[in-house]
């Protein structure tokens, strides 16, 4: 309750805030929205100011996700640490896990067989498009329609059985060891792998077909939120978000990992850098993400899943290294530091959740009500990132 | 038969003990469990078309669902929060429902006496119908914005605020909507309305219809806005305002929110079959074999659908763009096309 009656806002002259704002505006209400309000995507609260509808000010308060993370990378051995990394970002578990995994590689110095790196590039396109379905999902919801809701989530159903056959587990995959993955694909695993790649253009057809030109949607998005390009770029915004803005900056193309350099794809850029491009953004970039599982399916190489790799990996003593790689949030990145035992002696990461956020209290600045659940949905953030 | 005749013909019979079994039936067999399975229609509409089934478990194809959601609703715990007003959070619920039903004493659901049995098939004929029903569907809104300010929680408040916005401005395209059928028809009775539709040449429906067209477009844009049904839920707008004025509501009182929306559905459809699809009419005069209110209920169901279509197919509109489709764009349609009536009405038909 304190914390409440605190104003965030002590930087608010309020003899010009009265003159400015109580008479000439009308009264201005405090609004505590969250931790618990359907569409804050988990444990986010805004204190917010606001003038009937109107957003006059917005401070999003993180925190209630938080377990450490980052402290229990350095009480385990690097090879178990991966399943940390599945409950950073729980609804895109693969690129995370390759996030991390690449910089240990990076840190130790293994070299990965071309199948591995294959599937590796399989699992993440596909962690890309279930976690692109859940943010339409729910983008979609918050905006008020409720039936691509459920048409996405038929997909990802078929997505996370995938991933089922490959791992056991549906959300958090632990599906790489540093050095490669824990095993191979199960028989049969690619041909269900090309079924359902086979029926995806079409499923996002039909999600394309109830928002894109639907009027009501433009209305809710167009010129909603703008991102000026410099903008994004100031506040290190990442992934589909920078991409919206109109700058094209993919860690996929800008500097290839795995297999991405040897397969064709194309990045995906809006111009107006407001909702409904980021919107666009995500769908094209879904179904680069299907092209790509396409042409990783076919060129599958045969050979080894695992590099070799010591059976205790230490790095050397004041090795640091950091690795990037785009998840479908934008830049997931590890920053590692070795003290030459088996363990990290720190283990930093860079969630593109925890950037992407920062850009909330400008993005609503005088937008409605109504405006902020459209944009804390298009920004995209897991708060189990967000926190750690 | 003489009996019955004569038991019809009794003025105690027909002025007070006739409205009061209607009403009864009416109220007990009609419309509360139109209501009750019309929710477990929608689910089941929505559910086949967002790739489910919908509510399956209680009773063959879930039949008795509602009968188990209204038990529930009955038997839970009523909670009024200690910083609410009370006297008004206890009012606003009956706020809503009260006028809801009211309404639907002057909906003809079938014929007058004689053509369709010994009994008029409504429960009275108010000479001034269609202005009851809009002054009754006006009252509706006080309990809205009373219980989303009694409630004392301030997603509750911005969901009064908007649906006394909403209702107060999406009344007047409504209003003006049934203007120009009120021209046309030159009574105010919803019989009346009915009967002047049978009676209209096909030369005059030809040269009435596109005003006609137009004027039922825009009654059915306000009626949906009018019951705060998806896409313009905005006071219960559950993305934003967790549930609007109805947040701090649980048990019966929250049930009777729900029921008040359903009710408003029905009454929209009814009011709009009378006025614009000719009520108990049938469609071709070859059709007639089967009574009006089987065709008055088919076409009310066929309103009901759209209603549930809608709210699986569009997003929700924002606030501000709510007012400008009601005042920039309905308004003003309907002004023009109230003017488009009159001209016809005078220069088309009576010379």
């Amino acid at each position: 309750m304190n914390e409440l009656n605190q104003s965030p806002f002590a930087d608010v002259d309020p003899a010009t805030e009265m003159s400015d704002s109580l008479f000439a505006r009308g009264e201005e209400m405090e609004l505590n929205f969250g931790p618990q309000h359907p569409s804050t995507h988990g444990v986010l609260r805004l204190k917010l100011r606001v003038d009937g509808e109107r957003i006059t000010d917005c401070y999003p308060i993180i925190g209630y996700l938080h377990r450490g993370t980052e402290k229990l990378f350095e009480l385990h051995p690097f090879f178990q640490n991966v399943p940390h990394t599945d409950r950073m970002d729980y609804v895109a578990a693969a690129t995370n896990n390759l996030a991390y995994v690449g910089a240990v590689e990076k840190l130790v110095g293994l070299v990965i067989p071309p199948r591995a790196r294959y599937i590796r590039t399989i699992l993440c396109e596909l962690q890309r498009i279930s976690s692109h379905l859940l943010w339409l999902a729910t983008h979609a919801i918050d905006i008020g329609a409720m039936t691509p809701f459920f048409y996405t989530f038929r997909e990802r159903e078929l997505i996370l059985d995938l991933f089922e056959q490959f791992c056991g587990a549906r959300l958090t995959l632990n599906c790489m060891r540093p050095g490669g993955l824990p095993h191979d694909l199960p028989v049969g695993w690619t041909d269900k792998c090309r079924e359902f790649i086979g029926l995806f253009p079409a499923a996002c057809d039909e999600y394309e077909g109830l928002l894109t030109h639907n009027r009501i949607w433009k209305k809710r998005t167009v010129g909603i939120g703008v991102l000026p390009p410099d903008v994004a770029v100031d506040y290190g915004i990442t992934g589909p978000m920078l991409r919206g803005s109109g700058i094209q900056w993919d860690l996929r193309k800008a500097m290839p990992y795995e297999a991405y350099g040897e397969v064709e794809f194309e990045v995906p850029i809006g111009q107006n850098g407001d909702t409904y491009d980021r919107y666009l953004v995500r769908m094209e970039e879904m179904r680069q993400a299907n092209r790509i599982i396409a042409q990783c399916l076919d060129k599958l190489p045969e050979g080894p899943i695992l590099a070799k790799r010591p059976r205790v990996m230490k790095a050397a003593k004041d090795a640091e290294v950091y690795y990037g790689i785009e998840s479908p949030k934008g830049e997931i990145g590890f920053y590692i530091v070795g003290d030459g035992t088996p363990n990290p002696y720190r283990c930093h990461v860079r969630p593109p959740s925890f950037v992407n956020l920062q850009s909330l209290p400008e993005l609503t600045k005088g937008y409605l009500l109504a405006d902020l659940v459209a944009l804390i949905g298009t920004t995209d953030i897991v708060l189990g990132e967000v926190d750690r | 038969m003489d009996a019955i005749q004569q038991a019809v013909g009794d003025p105690l019979f027909y002025g007070v003990v006739s409205p009061a079994l209607k009403i009864l039936v009416l109220l007990f067999l009609g419309v509360l469990p139109l209501i009750t399975y019309l929710v477990l229609a929608e689910r089941k509409i929505l559910g086949y078309m967002q790739a489910r089934v919908g509510p399956n478990r209680v009773g063959p194809w879930g039949i008795l669902q509602p009968i188990a959601d209204v038990m529930k609703l009955l038997v839970k715990g009523d909670n009024i929060p200690n910083q609410a007003v009370k006297w008004a959070f206890i009012l606003a619920p009956c706020l809503v429902v009260a006028p809801a039903f009211i309404i639907f004493a002057v909906i003809p659901i079938g014929p007058p006496a004689g053509e369709l049995g010994p009994l008029d098939w409504f429960v009275t004929d108010v000479n001034a119908g269609i202005l009851f029903v809009i002054a009754m569907a006006t009252i509706g809104v006080y309990g809205l914005i009373i219980g989303g300010w009694s409630s004392n929680n301030k997603f509750s408040l911005m969901g009064g605020l908007r649906s006394a916005a909403q209702m107060i401005s999406y009344e007047v395209p409504q209003g003006l909507s049934l203007v120009a059928p009120l021209i046309l028809y030159g009574t105010m009775s919803l019989v009346g309305m009915v009967q002047a539709q049978a009676a209209m040449s096909w030369q005059v429906r030809l040269i009435t219809l596109v005003p006609m067209v137009i004027s039922f477009f825009i009654y059915l844009v306000a009626g949906v806005a009018e019951s705060n049904r998806n896409p313009f839920d905005l006071p219960e707008a559950e993305s934003e305002l967790v549930a609007g004025f109805h947040t701090e509501y649980s048990g019966m009182r929250f049930a009777l929110f729900f029921l008040g929306e359903y009710a408003n559905m029905i009454v929209i459809s009814a009011v709009a079959t009378t006025v614009f699809l000719g009520g108990w009419l049938p469609p071709v005069a070859a059709l007639g074999f089967i009574p009006g209110p089987i065709w008055f209920a088919l076409k009310v169901f066929v309103f009901l659908f759209a209603y549930i279509w809608f709210r699986g197919t569009f997003p929700r509109y924002r606030f501000d763009q709510l007012m400008d489709l009601g005042w920039k764009w309905l308004i003003p349609l309907a002004l023009g096309n109230l003017a488009l009536t009159a001209v016809i009405k005078l220069w088309l038909l009576y010379r």
